[in-house]
């Protein structure tokens, strides 16, 4: 924290040594960061979220190692397989375990029917060898975090899809693809945001005009039936890479509106501040007084929007390809898991094909609250 | 009033080319044109076609002509003649299919606007005049979960839920008795009670937006210098609370329908495909995916503009009811 206090606008920001001790200090000898942190800690829900945050993006690291499967193994025997509840005690002893299943044929319906077998104990445990990956294209390995001890006997603890495919393997690896659609749409977005924003705010006059009409335009028209015109225009042959950055793209060409309005409203209010004044009076730049002195200043606010932006994305990611005009399989996003849960048929019969949707939903909470607290620590001053 | 009307139609026109300029645009992007497709389709089909009929329909719409001049030729032909082009999914005039569809997805957006507005209202006021009381806690996190389900997730779960508890399927806008029928009392019943899920499914994430919008507008009023002199008065206190702080919270929120309604249009469409309404969504996904492009351009255009003269009337209403906004 006490590094950026020299980037801090106020004039009495103290060097690290002297805030060493913290509040003792008091509040008018504390560095913008400082403030901005003491103040995002009392807002406890946030910081719960914060933590949960970085738990999912941890996980999207290291998909290949927590995910029990790989993404595309599928096991024909056990299609639609219902999830297996998680056992730790078997009456005696500590040993975890999940219950196997029976396959029965039900002679009305003309369907497969699982039925959970307290006889058959599937013995699971952690850093068991399974199927082989390669861990950030970098280091082969076979280990993952939980299996089952035979890797041939059946583990599904969030249940299987349409192809026997373990939904929790799939919705681990689809939080790697969901996330980060979120954080480099953003990334343009914040990009173009603090570009034309900056510019609207900074200029003033005619530019800021126009550049006004030009996000009241983009905020008018409904985004979804925009986005899915640009959507269905991506050729149908392109690499899936390719495909997710011009999705990202699409999403940022709506996005960066509101990061723009944000960095209007913070230029137009410190365009007369006083420390802008005396910096400009000193022969600073138009380019090195809005890097250096104005755009520091008001970081902490970017980050709070940029982080109530980032749900937008992934709501709006998700439902794309949902609707199949977003990324497309074999990629594995959490929109694109949703997908198979299209219709009313395979939900009845696979409630936990919403799964998912319950990841979806987590986050989006998770990253609202942190927003909003780190939106409230922007203004430290207030209250 | 009138020259505040005046100026706002006529800042609208601007917008509403720029609009048709983006669906055009969009119309353009897939490669190839309407004729390449329309033999690609009929040779896939096993017929020719004669590429005399195919240099007449270059012709008829212009497709030889360089992109500026194509667009006049489009955006002429809709404003003169009402002509959206053909679909070639379908077989026949664009116009001809999405006149009903935008009907009901225009019913249905302001059924969920004015269901939105209904809720919202009084639940916003009850958490702000409650501060921090049970109820206040229990709309605050009810909002937060309404905002965080995307609209489709809570479509299915509410689709799941019937299917699994009342054993109904709840799709559709009609019962198939009135699917085709001519408008009737009984349809329009029908149409209603088909409206419900649709409309609960829409209205979520904007009432939970306007919750929260209005109990920190009505907050905000609350503690104001003039509550406290009508109090004095001893006005009693709800009716002082809906005479005055009410009233100048409601003014943001009015301003609100500017960003809800083109939210409430872009849900719709999604709602509607997982629903599977007869509105302009399923028809706008299917024709984009078939590279149905006049069909699809036409759905965007239309949506967009229905939108912008949504945003016209609710900033008319907001002038009519704060005289400020005119003389700004």
């Amino acid at each position: 924290m006490g590094q950026a206090t020299t980037t801090a606008p106020h004039p009495h920001a103290s060097p690290d040594k002297s805030v060493t001790d913290g509040r003792l200090q008091g509040l008018e000898r504390a560095g913008a960061w400082r403030l901005f942190w003491w103040k995002f800690k009392k807002h406890r829900l946030a910081v719960g979220s914060g933590i949960l945050i970085i738990l999912i993006y941890l996980i999207s690291m290291f998909a290949e190692f927590l995910a029990p499967y790989a993404p595309g193994d599928y096991g024909a025997r056990y299609t639609y397989a219902p999830p297996q509840g998680l056992h730790i005690w078997d009456g005696e002893n500590f040993s975890l375990h999940v219950l196997g299943y029976d396959v029965e044929f039900n002679p009305e319906s003309y369907e497969r029917e699982f039925i959970v077998d307290p006889e058959q104990k599937v013995p699971l445990g952690f850093f068991v060898k399974g199927s082989p990956y390669k861990m950030w294209g970098l280091f082969a390995s076979d280990i993952h975090f939980l299996g089952p001890l035979d890797p041939s006997q059946p583990m599904y603890l969030l249940g299987a899809d349409r192809l026997g495919r373990d939904m929790l393997s799939r919705i681990i690896y689809g939080t790697r693809v969901s996330m980060t659609v979120g954080l480099v749409g953003v990334s343009l977005s914040l990009f173009l945001g603090v570009l034309l924003g900056g510019i609207s705010g900074y200029f003033g006059g005619h530019i800021d005009n126009a550049i006004q009409r030009l996000i009241e335009f983009l905020l008018a028209i409904p985004t979804i039936p925009l986005w899915m015109g640009l959507a269905a225009a991506i050729p149908p042959t392109l690499p899936p890479l390719q495909v997710y950055f011009m999705i990202t793209i699409i999403l940022s060409l709506v996005g960066w509106t509101g990061l723009a309005r944000v960095v209007r409203g913070r230029f137009l209010a410190m365009r007369n501040e006083d420390f802008v004044t005396a910096a400009r009076l000193d022969g600073a730049g138009e380019v090195g007084l809005i890097l250096r002195h104005m755009l520091p200043s008001f970081s902490s606010h970017i980050i709070a929007a940029v982080t109530l932006a980032i749900p937008v994305m992934i709501l709006s990611e998700t439902a794309l390809s949902f609707l199949g005009i977003g990324l497309r399989p074999p990629v594995v996003s959490w929109g694109v898991l949703l997908q198979e849960a299209q219709n009313i048929r395979s939900v009845a019969t696979a409630p936990w094909l919403l799964t998912p949707g319950l990841a979806v939903v987590i986050t989006v909470l998770a990253l609202n609250f942190l927003g909003d607290g780190l939106r409230d620590a922007a203004d430290p001053y207030a209250d | 009033m009138l020259t505040y009307v005046l100026k706002r139609v006529l800042f609208m026109i601007p917008t509403l080319i720029a609009v048709s300029i983006v669906a055009f645009v969009l119309i353009q992007l897939p490669p190839g044109d309407f004729v390449t497709t329309l033999a690609a389709q009929m040779s896939q089909m096993g017929d020719t076609i004669d590429p005399t009929t195919l240099a007449m329909l270059r012709e008829q719409y212009g497709l030889n002509e360089p992109v500026w001049k194509q667009y006049f030729i489009w955006i002429s032909n809709i404003l003169l003649h009402g002509d959206f082009g053909r679909s070639f999914d379908w077989g026949v005039p664009v116009s001809e299919l999405i006149w009903d569809r935008l009907g009901l997805t225009l019913v249905l957006s302001m059924t969920a606007l004015i269901f939105t507005w209904v809720v919202a209202l009084p639940i916003g006021i009850y958490s702000a005049v409650k501060k921090y009381s049970v109820g206040d806690y229990v709309a605050s996190f009810m909002a937060f979960i309404g905002l965080a389900i995307p609209n489709f997730l809570l479509a299915l779960i509410l689709m799941y839920l019937s299917y699994r508890f009342l054993g109904i399927s709840i799709d559709g806008l009609f019962s198939r008795e009135y699917a085709d029928a001519p408008w009737s009392w009984g349809k329009a019943l029908d149409l209603g009670q088909h409206l419900i899920v649709p409309v609960i499914v829409l209205g979520t994430s904007g009432t939970a937006a306007l919750v929260r919008i209005m109990r920190a507008n009505l907050l905000d009023e609350l503690y104001k210098p003039y509550v406290t002199t009508a109090r004095a008065k001893g006005l009693s206190e709800w009716r002082l609370i809906f005479r005055y702080p009410v009233r100048s919270a409601m003014n943001p929120f009015v301003s609100t329908i500017g960003w809800t309604l083109p939210e409430l249009v872009s849900g719709a469409t999604v709602t509607a495909i997982v629903l599977n309404l007869p509105t302009t969504g399923p028809l706008l996904l299917r024709s984009l995916i078939a590279q149905d492009v006049y069909l699809a351009g036409a759905m965007i255009l239309m949506l967009s503009v229905l939108t912008i003269i949504g945003t016209l009337i609710s900033d008319l209403l907001l002038a009519w009811l704060d005289p400020r906004v005119r003389y700004q």
